[in-house]
């Protein structure tokens, strides 16, 4: 009764609302451009033109299903094996979509963190210095400092400084977390991908969680995909609404979870629907 | 009232439900019943048998498990029977870990080709060659050894190319199926979140595989490689047939030898039941038991270590 409702009082509303971002404090770092994302010969992205201010954070909001995680495994490729990407990804005026790119040395410029918190079966030490021994770095004080400065960034060097060689799967879910936080930074990416990743936590690591981010927006360009419409208001800039494959709403977050454009944005924010 | 006890009268009723569930209880329980009757017969007539040796014959253990010459019929010099079963231990040993070093690496190598590299042609190509060479009997692996892989050993190092060396050969390509169709199994059991997470942080596919991959499926592969020892230690016919059946000591890999398989195969219809020959080959029996009982141990050790880390 209400959906209808409003649906006949808001005719006026526009199909599709996207603004980029232009501040000029926080160039673009990473675009796509024409991109189009099929599993198999079923697409899964098919309008997905979003450019990502610098320094900044931007939320992918949308349904179950609406293509926001495959969006952002697209933007380090780490759907090469599973889905055919097309279009361009320009990171910093180079497409990375291309098949010439060196996909390693790419995501370690863009790294990435996952819904479920994954550190590997080894300390945690071993965990964060994984990458930095994989490309040569075998200096003891060079990775002991790296680790370091690492966990201190994450927010989780006071808790495990004493533990570091303590194994990783010891963690409570929200330090485990924070530790792949910290080996996904231990490689100084330029930008941070981050997929649903506060979706296993509870509301205290959560927020925690929340305020690393925060601090990290100084050093990386973060992209984060939440199923939660109150965490994208409290630490997106940006925030891009996905459904059904495409991006239906692109704006400043304040302007998406206050004045949105397009009706089917307004019923996912305000809970009618998602 | 009435509704009550109507109420009560229904629900203590043994329905048909709870009847059938009775006696699906049953049936299952006994064939657990006679599965573990059969495994302690089995254990113990071997044992029964295979210590008479001991017992009625008086050999002594350690002449058994230390002598190096095997002739139950024959006495030696000092009036005790010859029955040194050591060149016949020996003989399984080598052979069973030889093949094993030998198949490891193969049977990693094809198993991460087959989940980790290639799975589409992994599962079409490789899954049913490695399920055909296990169908295979054993007769046949045993003889296409005496009739290839003996005369190229003979042709290669001299000798009667009955050996060892032969038996590895031929164990190996055994061997080789189970502990890889088990090597993708552990493989397989390595979360994919591992992977990924080694993938995002810039690790190459190889990377991935050999400090990731690997590492995750370390207990899986070591249970693979028992299994496949195991296999080896308990085979008889395809070695009989072409490790030459010589019960002494391996002077070199290329000699005839035997294993406790092949003197058991050999020898079991030649003697008499009760009669010291006999008995001495179902202590071969037992040893050949005790060891399988020790690798499904080793296997279960290194299944429990897997799962604490």
């Amino acid at each position: 009764m209400f959906l209808s409702n409003d649906l006949t009082q808001n005719t006026e509303m526009l199909e599709r609302h996207v603004v980029q971002p232009t501040d000029p404090q926080h160039p673009t770092i990473l675009s796509t451009e024409d991109l189009h994302v099929y599993y198999g010969k079923k697409e899964a992205i098919s309008e997905g033109d979003l450019r990502f201010a610098s320094n900044q954070i931007t939320a992918l909001i949308g349904p179950s299903g609406s293509g926001k995680s495959t969006f952002l495994r697209s933007l380090n490729r780490m759907n090469d094996r599973i889905a055919t990407v097309t279009g361009k990804i320009m990171y910093r005026g180079v497409d990375i979509n291309q098949p010439d790119i060196d996909v390693y040395e790419m995501r370690r410029r863009v790294g990435m963190v996952f819904q479920r918190p994954n550190p590997f079966a080894k300390s945690i030490y071993d965990n964060i210095a994984f990458a930095l021994r994989l490309r040569g770095v075998t200096d003891k004080h060079v990775l002991d400092e790296i680790v370091e400065t690492s966990l201190k960034q994450a927010a989780l060097w006071n808790q495990v400084k004493d533990d570091l060689n303590k194994s990783a799967l010891a963690l409570s879910g929200g330090q485990a977390q924070r530790l792949c936080i910290a080996r996904a930074i231990a490689v100084k990416p330029d930008i941070l991908l981050l997929d649903e990743p506060a979706s296993a936590l509870d509301p205290v690591s959560t927020s925690q969680l929340e305020d690393t981010l925060l601090d990290l927006k100084q050093h990386y360009s973060i992209i984060i995909v939440t199923h939660n419409m109150q965490q994208a208001g409290r630490i997106s800039e940006y925030t891009a609404f996905f459904n059904q494959g495409r991006v239906l709403e692109y704006d400043t977050t304040s302007h998406i979870f206050t004045n949105p454009q397009v009706q089917i944005t307004s019923d996912y924010v305000s809970g009618n629907f998602g | 009232m009435k509704t009550t006890e109507q109420l009560e009268h229904q629900l203590k009723r043994h329905s048909k439900a709870a009847k059938l569930e009775i006696w699906g209880k049953f049936i299952s329980f006994s064939a657990l019943l006679l599965i573990v009757a059969v495994v302690v017969a089995i254990i113990g007539f071997v044992a029964s048998k295979g210590l008479a040796t001991f017992f009625s014959n008086h050999v002594s253990l350690w002449d058994f498990l230390s002598g190096k010459s095997w002739n139950p019929g024959v006495t030696d010099a000092h009036g005790k029977p010859e029955v040194g079963a050591l060149p016949m231990i020996v003989g399984s040993f080598l052979i069973t870990v030889l093949s094993a070093i030998v198949a490891t690496p193969f049977a990693i190598g094809t198993a991460v080709f087959m989940n980790e590299i290639s799975p589409n042609k992994g599962a079409k190509i490789l899954q049913p060659v490695t399920e055909l060479l296990v169908g295979i009997p054993s007769v046949v692996y045993g003889f296409i050894g005496l009739s290839v892989v003996v005369p190229v050993t003979r042709a290669i190092f001299g000798g009667s190319g009955f050996g060892i060396l032969s038996g590895t050969c031929v164990l190996f390509v055994m061997i080789l199926p189970t502990v890889t169709s088990m090597s993708v199994d552990a493989l397989r059991a390595v979360p994919r979140y591992y992977r990924e997470a080694s993938l995002a942080l810039g690790a190459t596919q190889w990377q991935t595989i050999y400090k990731v991959v690997l590492r995750a499926a370390t207990p899986g592969m070591m249970t693979a490689v028992v299994f496949g020892m195991a296999r080896a230690f308990g085979e008889a016919l395809a070695v009989q047939m072409v490790i030459g059946n010589a019960a002494l000591m391996p002077g070199s890999l290329v000699d005839p030898a035997s294993t406790l398989t092949s003197v058991l195969t050999t020898g079991i219809g030649n003697t008499v039941m009760g009669s010291l020959q006999n008995n001495a080959l179902w202590s071969l029996a037992l040893v050949l038991l005790l060891m399988s009982l020790v690798f499904n141990l080793i296997i279960r050790l290194i299944g429990r270590k897997g799962r604490l880390q």
